[in-house]
């Protein structure tokens, strides 16, 4: 017999992040799917009241929660004292959480310490619970946290201005920018302050979210100018991240077998490339534009601004 | 009294990611195809923790770079020839498996043992490197459980920029949701940190440096330790390549005027 946990932290404002939503139908699923198994809600946060109702009628036998000043930042030592205590309280012999940087960075250390089962889910691996709310029985579970877990203080987050950023996990389109950006063009000349202002115009227009090859970003590292708003975070691939998007278009890249690993949870991909023979045509993309990135993107641009 | 840091930094090889890898299920469980014959890299992670150790190490006075990796002794020495000329750093050197289908709680207690083992290890300086994740295997899981066998509390993962006050305290900027960053502070070392990319290129190579690095390499690699890492309990049902093979249409001939149209359309279906 399983007790399967769903383990999910709060948000600032006090609400679970979709991922946690996401995890907790899996959760569910789970726990249906196993006889005889119980399902158990354990939350961390400044105030996890709210979370706990926001979620009160997804049939969990119990509702455990760690409040409290010290649980609202997102910190390794207490979040794990607090997933610790939770998961004793619950007994748990399962443990389902969403896979955010949060959890992510503390759930394998209290793996090492309490050796339950732990799954950390990814988002967009499953459809998230939907429900009433409701007014859960909230059971508060009690942490003391030593003076050796209070070294560390987050004191903030730091991200660029909201119209400056370009990346956007929930977009309908992933873009991404590949090295040829910023090689020399039919004219002979380099035009990367053309093609900031091709890309940036895009993404004003589609909302799309950015992502860039390696070679792309590793150009910045190397002193060159390039495009300015192009870092390691927007990088995609097997050293970079594996976003989740329904479409994705890439221009001036590659296709090189490292990159297109980030596209797998990618469903339609469509590429422009000059080189009819680059790796979009050989089975990674469903259409390849064979064209020049800069003259497509300006008339796409161009129709984007149209009503 | 000694200053500067003890920075110790966990990182193994890989595969070289131009490599098209292709597992196979042999006797003793998943593998890759002809891993033995691979061209190997250091891993690119543990490659970012690597240049951001040496250039703290380099900035603060009295302070050491250890670097303790788990791979096959000879794919190791491979990769330390090119590694060595990069920045100076101390290795020490675990004979073992470095591939993605070992047990990342094995693989955290070797290297616990192995950082326990340093001599003059002070845990006061001790600052504990790594990749926050591997180009192997992605699980970004084995840091977090050597700092628990080192009872190190203080962890962050995904940092791209690590920062020492004048009162000795550090910041860190981690890697969160939605492309942005929290800024910890830290009251000093002990603590963890899984690098992402850091902030630093990769450095030139250096000969001078690397003839220094092989006067303690080549000793090490001799007396590396054999270590056996697996992953007990688990079984493996299934390794695959994703499936992204798709019927590519090419299409060529075509103005631009027409392709735009055609990329708007398919981006308001």
């Amino acid at each position: 017999m399983e007790t399967i946990l769903f383990l999910g932290h709060t948000e600032s404002d006090g609400s679970l992040p979709a991922s946690a939503l996401e995890a907790l139908g899996a959760a569910r699923t789970l726990a249906g799917a196993t006889n005889g198994s119980t399902l158990v809600v354990g939350l961390v946060g400044g105030d996890v009241r709210a979370a706990a109702d926001g979620i009160a009628g997804c049939g969990a036998a119990r509702f455990l929660g760690v409040s409290g000043q010290d649980f609202r930042q997102s910190r390794y030592a207490s979040d794990a004292a607090a997933v610790e205590a939770l998961c004793k309280a619950a007994a748990a012999t399962l443990v389902i959480a969403p896979g955010t940087s949060r959890w992510n960075r503390v759930l394998p250390g209290v793996a090492r310490t309490l050796r339950p089962w732990i799954i950390l889910l990814d988002p967009g691996c499953h459809g998230p619970w939907q429900g009433e709310r409701g007014a859960a029985k909230l059971e508060a579970v009690a942490v003391d946290l030593s003076e050796g877990s209070m070294r560390t203080t987050v004191t903030g987050v730091q991200a660029p201005p909201a119209d400056q950023q370009t990346i956007r996990p929930d977009a309908e389109v992933l873009f991404v920018a590949g090295a040829g950006w910023t090689k020399t063009q039919a004219d002979g000349k380099t035009h990367a302050s053309e093609a900031a202002e091709l890309i940036l115009g895009f993404l004003r227009k589609s909302q799309a979210s950015l992502g860039g090859s390696k070679s792309l970003v590793d150009l910045k590292g190397e002193g060159q100018a390039v495009l300015p708003f192009m870092t390691h975070l927007n990088q995609v691939g097997q050293t970079g991240s594996t976003p989740r998007h329904p479409k994705g278009l890439s221009t001036c890249c590659h296709g090189e077998e490292p990159h297109v690993v980030g596209w797998r949870f990618v469903n339609e991909r469509r590429a422009v490339n000059l080189d009819p023979n680059c790796g979009w045509a050989r089975g990674k993309a469903d259409v390849l534009y064979v064209a020049d990135a800069f003259e497509v993107m300006r008339k796409v641009n161009a129709l984007l601004g149209e009503k | 009294m000694s200053t500067g840091y003890q920075i110790i930094v966990c990182g193994s090889i890989v595969p070289d990611p131009l490599q098209t890898l292709e597992p196979v299920v042999g006797p003793g469980g998943p593998a890759l195809k002809n891993e033995m014959m691979l061209p190997a890299v250091l891993d690119p992670w543990a490659g970012h923790a690597l240049y951001e150790a040496a250039h703290l190490a380099k900035n603060t006075p009295g302070s050491k770079v250890w670097l303790v990796s788990l791979g096959p002794k000879a794919k190791l020495q491979q990769v330390m020839m090119t590694v060595a000329q990069k920045v100076p750093f101390e290795l020490v050197a675990l004979d073992g498996p470095a591939g993605g289908f070992t047990d990342s709680c094995e693989v955290a207690a070797a290297l616990a043992e192995a950082i326990q083992a340093v001599p003059t290890l002070d845990r006061s300086r001790l600052l504990v490197f790594g990749g926050w994740e591997s180009a192997s295997r992605g699980a970004g899981a084995t840091l977090q459980m050597v700092g628990e066998r080192l009872g190190i509390l203080d962890q962050f993962q995904g940092v791209d920029r690590l920062t020492v006050g004048n009162d000795g305290w550090l910041t860190i900027l981690e890697r969160i949701e939605g492309g942005k960053h929290q800024v910890s502070t830290c009251a000093g070392p002990p603590a963890v940190l899984g690098w992402a990319t850091g902030h630093l290129p990769e450095p030139p190579n250096n000969p001078q440096v690397g003839m220094a690095n092989m006067r303690t390499i080549m000793p090490s690699l001799q007396r590396a330790k054999a270590v056996r890492v697996g992953a007990e309990g688990v079984t493996f049902a299934r390794v695959s390549l994703p499936s992204q093979r798709r019927e590519t249409r090419v299409v060529k001939d075509r103005s631009a005027d027409e392709i735009a149209r055609e990329i708007v359309a398919w981006m308001r279906q």
